[in-house]
């Protein structure tokens, strides 16, 4: 089974109050929707899935007026909309809760949620009027905050039910909801589902995103599920397993590459040698739970798990982009402590992330800048590269990475996905790390530069360089990796040896059973 | 506050209230007052005659066509901006002003022609601020350097104004009960305020110019109108400006290319030392009043110490600044 | 040729050339520079020389700008070094001998690294924004400088500081030679050390600069510091012409005029990639403007529309609407609702 199927749309309850058709959208270099079809049907609740840069976000905002389409056509109600603004969107009964909070901290509780449509008398706003207003809405989340209060006195859990808040007043026919249960405990979700049904039976069409699987399954009446921009399929919630829809998110390569061949370190780790790294009960409040790992010298430590599991977090940590709450790390057997980045580059530990346009890619700087920027920084300012040792140097690695343009002048921006992948790769390998951690560093790049960077991988860990693999793509991590880490739900659940006993549809079932199905493999998958 | 909520309370819940900040509004403008109290507290012990309600007023009386200022530049510092061309436009109105009324023009006209041109200046310079994306630092630099040039074309030397209602107003007196008085040029600094505080607290712009101030892209997605209000508070601005030249025309009865300079800077330092982010979102008009009043009564403390030279008002002026810039760091990193 | 066209040096050199022509029009002698007393004269030269303390202090700015951040307060540390120098001058045993200058001229360069030191605090360590950061000095600097000189211009009589300002070396006036010495020394420091690259990569991109492990607080604070340093040279430099120290009014405006220069040099205000050679233009040309508009009949006092005007047609050729319509026919919204 390498390609899932698309499902057959169930016959339509009633018309869709939503219709979306071929719709596409670029941006400079990427296409982020490619003929995506998207329909929502009044009185039921929607869940949006895929992986992140699967397009989730940017179909929300192709239908709320944020970003204007290239091709398609947008339908609400019946009529024809060619939205421009948010103000648009909302105008058609289209009301929205994005991810991050997108309310004002600085303004009160009643503001937030009715500014824009808020009560007047002689021509001022109505205070008391405004407040009655907002404190019926808070009522119906079960919220007895003060709605004269300053949004920014509340937690951020509070903060979110707010938004849901001011979605609700707009009398709206849609209602989108992205990601809203991230910052809530399960009260408050089992406070906001309960909402979210009363309006579904009210007729309400809710799209609803979420990374938590059960959640998900709890609430949605029919998913639809996209991959890399492109519509996978739509299904009906009731007729699907975790395991379909973990597959249908994560999605099988079409081509079926062999395993790479790399020697697996000479002997198995006994408890003799002292890791590369020990990190025990390395945690951060609100992104990580408590995780245990070693790495061994010449070892490939994939990690699997979906958007939000915490292997970025993992990442980010290990390499002391964000500072650990507890825990600690050994390197070699002595204690280091991480605070910043430079001291993780010190104990030669490279990180590339995963986004790489906002914190890896220097874009206005040549190639032969970026590929040098951690050796300069480590160096300090006064002591530049010698110009001969940075010609060789970026010689070299353009040749080995086989970068296009081999033009060492040439600027960051101008490169495509991969080779902005491969300078970042550079940059890092130029430091001569002993441990390598790289966060999808195949994400949205061409298959032939993914080829280069699986095999460069294997070839660095044969030379003795630990690496962490982190990806989306399971056959990718299974065919570099000595050991499989498997995350969710923001901690550690699975980490075994990469025999013959492990395999896609093992870790799949594993993800989607939250680690209860660690031994046994289900075949069929 | 949070525990109030009918939330569960458990642990993980507790964790996120770690997040949670006291009420803050009130406290810049609850230091700027404590300031100024303390202040008058100091003069009239050490001073005769500062005590004196009348030395009160006259902080008014001196610093009307700052008041002025204050308001439109509260504005625009409250959706995040900032205007350096103030100064400028209140000398160009100055020279508008007098150059108009030495030609015989009637005072009306001569006055809606000043409004109208700092208006229209402030328009410009919110036009390409919003929709050409220069930063307003920038863009009110030119305004600033076109205003001044535009004074240098008008006229290089200084004019003097005699126009008879001018002259009736500069030199006017509205009695106050006990004796005090004011100067007319306080009745229009104070309605103006009162119709800046209405606006800005109780209208639906007012509250667009708070959240565009908090977070641009969450008004923008509240559906709110941000390029009315970005543009529309360096309006206000250019409208302010003109009407404190016209009123400082009025105090100094005069026209002048040098009128005024530096004045931009009295302006924002009155709104920061008021309590007013200069980062946007947050501050009160009354606190721009109390920073104006603070600046007044800097210089009345040293005029009336007499061995105390004038620098000390700048340097006041500057840790004043500091002070209350720091202030305002700790605050906003406490609730990150 | 289009690659040229392209360049933002292009533009403000050609600019800067058909100011020269029309001068040189107007003015057949503007070109001409003549030999007296082993001395160079001329209109050039003069701008050259007037020029200076501008170009010095906006080779300064443009090291701040380019971080993203910008420096208010370099009128006010210029008026400083001058009451520092001028009054230590004044009050010292020997006020004519040149040991008393060169301590003097130690002593002022040194209070402004540690103003420097002190924007640079407030701006990399304590996180102020730049602009209000800087306003601080900008607003008290004037008053210390007033305080130090007690109110007073204090006129200093010393052949030797006179040099700086005024004097010759090798038929250039010193004031040049000073000014490109600095500008070399930092040409040197920004393209033969790795500063320079560091400084664009903290103005690009700093989180990707802070993960790639680059010292962004230690750049920040080191280019406030050299920005001091900068403003500290054309403050005693300005004092050395007027053999005095005016503490209101030297160096007024001057940052104005450096923040402008370094913009006509195609440095943007959003930080990131710099241009010295383009802020040597920048300075240059509005030195030039500020000689061209008398001599073409025009009061001079009406520079500051010029100055608007060149202000206004700079800040729209780089703003991303104008950019973006030149580049393609693509809709601007989009691609600003996906900076959003």
């Amino acid at each position: 089974m390498t390609q899932v199927t698309t499902s057959i749309p169930p016959p339509a309850v009633g018309t869709p109050v939503v219709e979306m058709r071929g719709i596409s959208i670029s941006f400079p270099g990427v296409k982020a929707l490619a003929d995506v079809d998207f329909r929502l049907l009044p009185g039921e609740v929607h869940a949006l899935m895929g992986e992140n840069g699967a397009g989730k976000s940017t179909l929300i905002k192709a239908l709320t007026g944020v970003y204007t389409i290239d091709e398609g056509t947008v339908t609400v109600a019946g009529t024809d909309h060619r939205f421009t603004s948010p103000a648009d969107s909302q105008a058609a009964g289209i009301s929205t809760v994005y991810q991050e909070v997108n309310l004002c901290t600085n303004l009160t509780v009643a503001e937030n949620m009715l500014l824009g449509r808020e009560p007047h008398r002689f021509g001022r706003i109505d205070v008391k009027a405004m407040n009655r207003r907002a404190r019926s809405v808070l009522d119906r989340l079960g919220l007895s905050i003060d709605p004269g209060s300053s949004l920014g006195e509340h937690s951020i859990a509070i903060q979110q039910l707010v938004a849901i808040g001011r979605a609700l007043d707009i009398d709206a026919r849609v209602l989108i909801l992205d990601e809203p249960t991230s910052s809530l405990d399960a009260d408050e979700v089992a406070k906001l589902f309960a909402v979210m049904s009363d309006l579904r039976d009210q007729g309400v069409a809710i799209l609803f995103v979420s990374h938590f699987l059960d959640q998900v399954f709890e609430i949605s009446d029919r998913m639809t599920v996209l991959r890399n921009g492109k519509l996978v399929g739509e299904y009906l919630t009731r007729d699907t397993t975790q395991l379909t829809l973990v597959e249908a998110m994560i999605g099988r390569e079409l081509e079926t590459l062999d395993r790479l061949e790399h020697q697996a370190p000479t002997a198995a780790p006994d408890e003799a040698r002292v890791p590369l790294l020990q990190v025990l009960g390395l945690s951060r409040k609100g992104s990580l739970q408590a995780v245990d790992l070693e790495i061994y010298d010449g070892e490939v430590i994939g990690v699997a798990g979906l958007l939000g599991s915490g292997r970025t977090e993992l990442a980010r940590l290990l390499f002391g982009a964000d500072t650990a709450d507890a825990g600690t790390i050994d390197v070699r057997g002595s204690r280091r402590r991480f605070r910043t980045p430079r001291s993780a580059i010190g104990a030669k530990i490279a990180f590339s992330s995963e986004n790489r346009r906002a914190e890896g890619v220097v874009e206005d700087l040549t190639i032969a800048d970026n590929m040098l920027l951690t050796l300069q920084a480590a160096r300090g300012w006064l002591r530049p590269v010698p110009q001969r040792t940075r010609d060789r140097l970026v010689e070299e690695y353009i040749k080995a990475l086989d970068i296009r343009p081999p033009d060492p002048a040439a600027l960051m921006r101008n490169l495509s996905g991969g080779n902005q992948q491969k300078v970042l790769l550079a940059r890092w390998l130029i430091t001569q790390p002993e441990l390598l951690i790289l966060d999808e560093p195949t994400r949205g790049i061409d298959i032939g530069a993914k080829t280069q960077i699986q095999q460069l991988v294997a070839k660095l860990a044969d030379e003795g360089m630990s690496v962490v693999f982190i990806s989306t793509e399971l056959e990718e991590v299974l065919r570099l990796s000595d050991r499989v880490v498997v995350m969710r739900d923001r901690a550690k659940i699975a980490d075994r040896f990469n025999d013959e006993s492990v395999t896609v549809a093992g870790i799949l079932a594993t993800i989607a059973a939250g680690g209860a199905e660690l031994k046994e493999e289900d075949s069929d998958a | 506050m949070t525990t109030s909520t009918s939330v569960t309370v458990s642990p993980t819940f507790l964790d996120r209230v770690r997040g949670y900040s006291p009420p803050r509004r009130y406290l810049p403008v609850a230091a700027t007052v404590a300031l100024l109290i303390g202040m008058f507290g100091a003069g009239s012990l050490r001073y005769q005659g500062f005590a004196d309600p009348q030395v009160v007023l006259n902080l008014f009386v001196d610093n009307a066509f700052l008041l002025v200022l204050g308001v439109g530049m509260t504005f625009v510092i409250l959706t995040g901006g900032i205007d350096l061309s103030v100064g400028s436009v209140v000398a160009l109105s100055t020279m508008i002003a007098a150059s108009t009324l030495q030609a015989g023009w009637p005072a009306i006209a001569t006055i809606i022609a000043v409004l109208v041109s700092g208006t229209l200046l402030g328009t410009l310079m919110g036009l390409v601020i919003h929709y050409f994306e220069v930063q307003p630092f920038i863009a009110s630099l030119a305004v600033m350097f076109l205003a001044r040039g535009l004074c240098y074309l008008i006229s290089v030397e200084s004019i003097p104004i005699r126009e008879a209602g001018f002259t009736a107003f500069a030199q006017g007196s509205v009695p106050l009960p006990g004796g005090y008085h004011v100067t007319p040029s306080v009745v229009v600094a104070v309605v103006v305020f009162a119709i800046g505080a209405w606006v800005l607290h109780m209208t639906r712009f007012g509250r667009t110019v708070y959240a565009v101030g908090g977070s641009e892209s969450s008004a923008h997605l509240m559906g709110l109108r941000v390029a009315l209000v970005k543009v529309g508070v360096y309006t206000i601005s250019g409208l302010c400006s003109a009407l404190a030249g016209l009123l400082f025309a009025a105090y100094t009865l005069s026209g002048y290319s040098l009128h005024a300079v530096g004045m931009e800077l009295d302006a924002i330092a009155a709104v920061v030392i008021g309590g007013t982010l200069l980062t946007g979102g947050r501050g009160l008009l009354l606190g721009t009043m109390f920073g104006v009043l603070l600046l007044g009564t800097i210089q009345t403390f040293i005029s009336f110490d007499g061995t105390l030279s004038s620098w000390w008002t700048k340097i006041s002026i500057g840790t004043l600044l500091l002070i209350f810039v720091v202030i305002q760091r700790l605050l906003t990193r406490r609730q990150n | 040729m289009r690659e040229l066209v392209r360049r933002p040096l292009f533009w403000s050199t050609l600019a800067l050339l058909l100011l020269i022509a029309l001068n040189t029009a107007v003015t057949p002698s503007f070109l001409s520079v003549r030999l007296q007393d082993g001395h160079l004269y001329g209109s050039l030269i003069d701008i050259l020389r007037n020029g200076a303390p501008v170009l010095l202090v906006a080779l300064g700015m443009t090291l701040v700008i380019a971080t993203r951040g910008i420096d208010l307060s370099v009128g006010a540390v210029a008026a400083i070094a001058g009451a520092v120098a001028c009054v230590y001058i004044a009050g010292s045993d020997r006020p004519a001998a040149t040991s008393t200058v060169v301590s003097a001229v130690a002593l002022a360069v040194g209070v402004c690294i540690l103003l420097g030191l002190w924007n640079g605090f407030l701006v990399s360590v304590f996180g102020i924004q730049p602009i209000i950061a800087t306003l601080v000095l900008m607003t008290a600097g004037r008053g210390l400088a007033m305080l130090i000189t007690d109110g007073q211009i204090t006129t200093v009589v010393n052949p030797a500081f006179k040099v700086l300002g005024a004097g010759f070396v090798a038929t250039l006036p010193v004031a040049i030679l000073i000014a490109l010495a600095v500008f070399a020394v930092t040409a040197v420091l920004a393209r033969r050390t790795a500063l320079g690259m560091l400084i664009e990569s903290v103005g690009i991109n700093p989180e990707a600069s802070r993960l790639a492990g680059v010292r962004a607080r230690t750049i920040t604070w080191t280019v406030y510091v050299f920005c001091a340093f900068c403003a500290g040279v054309a403050g005693l430099m300005i004092a050395s012409n007027t053999s005095a120290a005016d503490a209101n009014n030297a160096g007024l405006w001057i940052e104005l005029d450096a923040i402008l220069a370094v913009v006509i040099g195609g440095t943007s205000l959003a930080g990131g990639k710099f241009s010295l050679l383009g802020t040597l233009v920048g300075a240059m040309f509005i030195q030039t403007l500020a000689t061209t508009i008398p001599t073409i009949g025009i009061p001079a006092e009406a520079n500051y529309l010029f100055k608007a005007v060149v202000v206004i047609a700079v800040c729209l050729l780089q703003s991303p609407r104008v950019r973006a319509a030149f580049r393609s026919r693509r809709p601007v919204s989009t691609v600003k609702a996906g900076a959003a």
